[in-house]
């Protein structure tokens, strides 16, 4: 626990508090290949050395980082709501700033993917469940691809039949009659197109744990049901569900944690022009040539944040039944 | 008869030694680097040399590793090898060493203009160089009579020209997506336009400026001429565009104009009217919309000075002048000793003729080209102005660059 788990928190806590120290910079003659010297500006390595070393940590900012546009932009969203009439325009400039654009999709995805996967999930296991037992097998196996496919492939060969030459993407040109029309240039189909994967990605885990539900029903309360004269949906509605209940919040609990952090159809999707996450954030702050490990371990940190609100009103409940039993 | 077996294996590899021109190094070489074949080539001359071992990491994702693999002590990498924009992040973190005294002790056959030297020090040893231009199709611009163009607003023309008369419909190609790539094309054209990055002598930004939204509005102009989609292309997928007979007209990088027609299943006529030429200007300016970028290789700090020196020598040996062959020679624009131009080398040349700006090696120009990448799609997309996006690029480059210390 306190290796894998405190230490690492404790270290992005750390970092997001922390900036690199000052450049110091000089003019230096810069000659390169076919195009001769010219004067540039670079590191003043001797200084910068000096200032490394008396704090390896850095310089101490606060919150400055949570506070900057990348991060929270408190400054810049007080300023939005300040210049704009009315709250379209607001809107339009807190979806500039990337934090908010970021928690707009990400949201949307956590909320649209979340409940529709959990749906999904148990039609599926309540289908296969009523298979005859020799087809189930077979059944179970090909439901269960769509989790077995690595995220990031999965989300390439989907990418690869939407392009507008692709399988897909050429059968919908042929419907909508627009040779020009395009799923990627288009900011609400591409945001379709990922909370269809996410959906097709994951309802085959809430299928599984469903399906393994059905396996330990109560049949004599079953039986009771139908002896009272109620119907199949009557049974699933009052029974089986309520049976199933306790897996439904486990299901919906990993899905929240796991859609908040969507991250590989972003890339896979190649979809930045059009929605990011906070772990797309991260994963491009660090990527540039200059890293960014202070904005990171910030994002990082909000993610961590992000995800408790999300639980909590889950781990309220627990920690609530857990008194109760005391 | 096994002893004879073996005198003539010894004999054998005594021969093939000889013939690697006795490269012999006395500690160990270990090189990270991008995968494309010039620097395989590059990777594989230097595993010649006997001695001690030579070990090559050669990946499209050399640049998240090669900062960490150089800051241990000892590095675990004794060499990178890097470009103009990539030994900033070497130099910032202060990884690499200074190659005076071993290019005065064993860098006889280095030309003068391949040394890369920062402040009267040199940091790096160039061997090619790279430049986007012009790529296009010769059979399709005689169709249309008209001449290769030398203009963004020629080539605009040419393209209204190729749509309207049914030939394809989305003729222009570019490598415009979200990020670094988009983030690039911008540079392109606002160098062309006149543009600088930032304030003379600071690191304020500066591309919210008429040439920055010019530039912007000829990207804009070039998009409608594109493949919808041209927000998620990157250089594979323009090319694979060009090779499939889509387009026309296309700004490519030097390094992959040898390479683009050659792969199996490109159509006749793609290969027969595949041309290149120089880059082109913009809005009636002399200076071409592109930027000018070499190859290079460095030696680690934190390494000992046996392997500094056994690094440098194997690397000198692997960008030695007889290593160029039929084979090698079109891989790249060499810059090495007796190195003759091929055909596929004319767009780089005349980018380099031309006066094209070299991609600028500042501390923190990776920040600003980070934050275009980001916030320029919004405009592309014809979601804001484009005067709302440069100032979103200027406020993002700021919030970074005062995280990193710059401003």
């Amino acid at each position: 626990m306190l290796l894998f788990i405190a230490a690492p928190i404790v270290s992005v806590v750390l970092q997001s508090l922390h900036t690199p120290h000052g450049a110091v910079l000089v003019e230096a003659e810069t000659c390169t290949p076919l195009s001769g010297c010219i004067l540039e500006t670079t590191i003043d390595q001797e200084a910068t050395r000096e200032l490394r070393e008396a704090e390896p940590l850095g310089r101490l900012v606060g919150f400055d980082i949570y506070l900057d546009r990348g991060h929270l932009a408190f400054a810049e969203v007080a300023e939005a709501w300040r210049q704009s009439d009315d709250l379209g325009e607001f809107w339009t400039s807190l979806m500039n700033l990337p934090f908010y654009r970021a928690m707009a999709f990400t949201l949307t995805f956590t909320f649209i993917v979340t409940p529709l996967m959990v749906i999904l999930g148990l039609v599926i296991a309540f289908a296969v469940n009523s298979l005859h037992r020799h087809l189930k097998g077979l059944v179970i196996f090909f439901s269960l691809l769509p989790f077995t496919v690595t995220p990031l492939i999965g989300s390439l060969i989907l990418f690869w039949m939407i392009d507008s030459r692709g399988i897909l993407g050429d059968a919908l040109v042929y419907l909508v009659g627009d040779p020009s029309f395009s799923l990627k240039a288009s900011t609400g189909l591409m945001w379709v197109s990922l909370i269809v994967y996410g959906i097709w990605h994951a309802a085959p885990f809430a299928f599984v744990v469903f399906y393994a539900g059905l396996q330990t029903l109560p049949m004599e309360q079953i039986e009771a049901a139908r002896i009272d004269g109620a119907t199949r949906w009557q049974q699933v509605r009052y029974v089986v569900v309520p049976h199933l209940m306790p897996l439904v919040t486990f299901v919906a609990l990993i899905q929240l944690m796991d859609n908040f952090r969507v991250f590989e159809p972003i890339v896979g999707f190649n979809a930045e022009a059009h929605a990011t996450s906070l772990s797309w954030i991260i994963f491009n702050d660090l990527g540039g040539e200059t890293r960014q490990f202070s904005a990171a371990a910030t994002s990082s940190v909000l993610t961590i944040i992000g995800v408790t609100i999300l639980l909590s009103p889950v781990l309220v409940r627990t920690w609530r039944d857990f008194r109760d039993k005391k | 008869m096994f002893l004879k077996k073996l005198a003539l294996i010894g004999a054998v590899s005594l021969l093939a030694s000889s013939a690697a021109f006795a490269c012999e190094i006395g500690a160990r070489v270990s090189i990270v680097g991008n995968e494309f074949p010039a620097i395989q080539t590059v990777g594989a001359n230097a595993q010649e040399c006997s001695g001690a071992e030579v070990t090559t990491n050669l990946t499209a994702d050399h640049q998240k590793i090669n900062v960490p693999g150089m800051q241990g002590n000892p590095a675990e990498y004794t060499s990178a090898i890097i470009a103009n924009s990539s030994i900033v992040a070497l130099m910032n973190e202060d990884v690499i060493q200074p190659l005076d005294d071993l290019v005065a002790k064993h860098g006889q056959h280095l030309k003068k203009n391949q040394l890369i030297t920062i402040g009267g020090k040199v940091m790096a040893v160039a061997f090619m160089a790279n430049a986007q231009h012009l790529v296009y199709r010769a059979d399709v611009l005689e169709q249309i009579g008209v001449e290769p163009p030398k203009t963004y607003e020629d080539m605009l023309a040419a393209a209204k020209m190729i749509r309207e008369k049914g030939i394809k419909q989305n003729p222009v190609g570019g490598a415009y997506k979200a990020g670094w790539n988009l983030a690039q094309e911008f540079n392109n054209m606002f160098l062309g336009y006149g543009g600088s990055h930032f304030k003379a002598g600071s690191a304020e930004p500066n591309v919210n400026s008429e040439a920055g939204a010019n530039a912007l509005n000829m990207m804009k102009a070039l998009s409608e001429y594109m493949n919808p989609d041209f927000l998620t292309h990157d250089s594979n997928a323009t090319n694979a565009e060009y090779r499939a007979g889509n387009v026309a007209l296309m700004n490519m990088w030097g390094s992959r104009a040898a390479t683009l027609v050659t792969v199996d299943g490109v159509p006749e006529e793609v290969r027969n009217g595949y041309a290149i030429a120089g880059p082109m200007t913009v809005g009636g300016g002399s200076t071409p919309a592109s930027t000018l970028w070499w190859d290079g290789w460095t030696v680690a700090k934190n390494v000992s000075d046996a392997e500094a020196e056994a690094t440098f020598i194997a690397m000198t040996h692997a960008i030695r002048p007889e290593m160029l062959n039929a084979e090698t020679s079109p891989l790249a624009v060499w810059l090495i000793d007796g190195y003759e131009p091929t055909d596929a080398a004319q767009g780089v040349f005349a980018a380099a003729n031309a006066g094209t700006i070299p991609y600028p090696m500042l501390p923190y120009q990776g920040l600003l080209h980070t934050a275009l990448g980001g916030e320029l799609t919004d405009f592309m997309q014809g979601k804001e102005s484009a005067e709302q996006a440069l100032s979103d690029v200027e406020a993002a480059y700021i919030a970074a660059a005062k995280e990193k210390g710059y401003l």
